[in-house]
């Protein structure tokens, strides 16, 4: 019983787009998923040398049906300026996922039709799978009985 | 995706000479999936949907905007439909979601792998048991621990009793949206029998936190290969009966049949799995095209439909019941005898029995359900079929008891996005049986 995990591919953020178009035309012709890691607060990254890690990740799935193999795409997404080209000229099916991440994580695709967030309110302030942004609590209102029981 | 001979142009000859037409590929995705009713709010400034936009004076080339949902009846959930129309013609259509968001992917983060599987378990309640399969396989994936062949074979059983149940849910609230209210009593009644089996084994109907991390919570109970048996031959006449109410019924027929047909090519690009995909006729199933569990042993059919319509669909998940229930007579005929869980000390607690007798055992016992293990770092992505297409699980590990990020690549949010390319150019009632037919769960979809 093997679990498949494919391989995993670490391009620049400049080489990005170009990378997922080149593996499109190799047969992987479907993007199952796009998702983001916050790695603030990890203690260290097991990544190539060559990949200078950054705070943020956006991690891509890409499936091939024609020869049954799964790649994984890992791009790293400076803090200073959060954005990333949008596969949607590619994969259309992306545009919630893309979304989803942009609401989560605040990375901004460029070039997607329908930025806008998906999950939360669109007035919502801060994105919420951010390590930073906390879990929040509701005060507990009545604690305890006044006077003596 | 076909290329014309001409590379850049064809001609075409009509009333008016010949014309030149820009080949497909030409126009732009964004242009593309505007035609096609993939978007609603053109990028640049929200156009279509500004209500200073549309005249109080409807003319009769207007279109209008109207949201479905998220109450409707026939939304699943909470799902709300932003959709064009002209008359009663659907132009575009944009599912807004987000209504059920419980953060269950930020939970997660807080929670310890044991804890883990009550967590995801609750994301799609039709189908917890691949919820915490998949959590499972990916956690233990990051472990690198062996599970026994037969908490193996338990897990493929469950499983797909789970998938019986599901695509039985499927048909009856199928069956309410078209307005056929018989199936939505049979199809609850007959889930009602597996249901009852899930209970005996997990001790709950849903959220059974049965799949753990390293096993099965418990072994099947004595008796089980009757109970199985007895499910086995009690769904069988019943899909027969669905046969008769819905196969062939001239009034389905009609409601089902070309209605929300989706190519196979425009499947794969709104990244589509599931019934959905195959009804296109591509036989993408992970249980067979990318084997997990034991699914390379076993007999069973990849179901596939032709037209990708909403009766295709239908046909997919009925004959998937069968397929199914062909799987679970051939594990129950396989299961070995052995352990249900996996004796790694790191992941398993020691037996209640020693508790007793052992101190070493009761802290053991104690830091593994208040601290939990821990996992080496690393990350991994599994996926599994469920009811519902390609369920998978992202896991980020730090070290640390805790799983530092855990993404669920969800079936219906990715499916509800061919929904916009089914119902575009239908009609208002068809909208309602293309939703039905793939079967979004909003849990799953906000997680």
């Amino acid at each position: 019983m093997a679990v498949m995990t494919g391989e995993v591919i670490h391009p620049s953020r400049d080489e990005y787009h170009q990378v997922v178009a080149g593996l499109k035309d190799e047969g992987f012709e479907m993007c199952v998923d796009v998702c983001g890691v916050d790695y603030l607060a990890h203690p260290g990254r097991g990544l190539p040398p060559e990949v200078r890690p950054e705070r943020f990740e956006v991690v891509v799935n890409l499936v091939s049906m024609e020869h049954r193999r799964r790649v994984r795409v890992r791009v790293q997404v400076p803090e200073s300026d959060p954005t990333i080209p949008s596969l949607f000229d590619l994969y259309p099916g992306v545009e919630a996922s893309e979304r989803e991440t942009f609401d989560m994580f605040g990375i901004h695709f460029a070039d997607h039709p329908d930025m806008t967030r998906i999950l939360m309110p669109e007035d919502w302030e801060g994105h919420p799978l951010r390590k930073d942004y906390s879990v929040g609590r509701v005060p507990v209102q009545f604690k305890e009985a006044p006077g003596e029981r | 995706m076909s290329h014309t001979d001409d590379e850049s142009r064809l001609v075409a000859e009509t009333s008016e000479g010949t014309q030149e037409m820009f080949s497909r590929e030409g126009t732009t995705a964004v242009e593309r999936r505007i035609e096609e009713g993939g978007i609603v709010r053109p990028p640049g400034g929200a156009t279509a949907l500004d209500a200073g936009d549309i005249d109080i004076e409807v003319g009769e080339d207007e279109t209008m905007i109207i949201n479905m949902g998220p109450q409707h009846p026939s939304t699943h959930g909470v799902l709300r439909i932003m959709m064009e129309l002209d008359g009663e013609t659907v132009l575009r259509a944009k599912p807004i979601i987000g209504y059920l968001h419980t953060g269950m992917e930020k939970t997660g983060e807080d929670l310890t792998y044991i804890q883990g599987a009550t967590n995801v378990t609750r994301m799609d309640y039709l189908s917890p048991l691949h919820n915490e399969l998949v959590f499972s396989m990916a956690t233990e994936a990051l472990l690198g621990v062996e599970i026994p062949e037969r908490a193996t074979w338990i897990r493929m059983l469950m499983v797909e009793l789970n998938r019986v149940s599901s695509h039985l849910l499927w048909m009856a609230t199928n069956g309410m949206d078209l307005a056929a209210t018989s199936m939505m009593i049979y199809g609850f009644r007959e889930r009602e029998v597996v249901l009852d089996f899930l209970e005996k084994v997990t001790g709950l109907r849903m959220n059974h936190n049965y799949i753990r991390p390293g096993g099965v919570a418990a072994d099947l109970p004595d008796g089980w290969q009757d109970d199985v048996e007895a499910i086995c031959q009690a769904i069988p006449p019943r899909l027969a009966e669905y046969d008769d109410l819905f196969t062939g019924q001239p009034i389905f027929r009609e409601r089902t049949e070309g209605v929300g047909r989706i190519s196979a090519e425009a499947a794969i690009a709104s990244s589509a799995t599931g019934p959905i995909l195959r009804s296109t006729g591509v036989p993408w199933d992970l249980r067979r095209t990318m084997p997990y569990l034991f699914y390379d042993q076993v007999d069973f059919d990849v179901v596939v439909g032709t037209y990708g319509d909403s009766f295709d669909r239908y046909a997919v998940r009925l004959n998937e019941i069968r397929e199914s229930l062909r799987i679970i007579r051939q594990v129950a005929d396989r299961i070995p005898e052995g352990d249900y869980r996996t004796l790694d000390k790191k992941v398993t607690p020691p037996p209640r029995a020693r508790i007793d007798e052992s101190m070493e055992a009761l802290i053991h016992h104690f830091k593994i359900f208040t601290e939990g293990f821990k996992v080496p770092e690393g990350e991994v992505y599994v996926a599994i079929e469920s009811p519902r297409g390609e369920l998978g699980c992202y896991l980020v590990s730090d070290g640390s008891p805790k799983p530092y990020r855990l993404h669920i690549r969800a079936p219906s949010f990715s499916n509800l996005q061919s929904m916009a390319n089914m119902v575009h150019g239908g009609l208002v009632a068809d909208a309602v049986a293309i939703i039905s037919s793939i079967d979004p769960i909003l849990g799953e979809v906000d997680r």
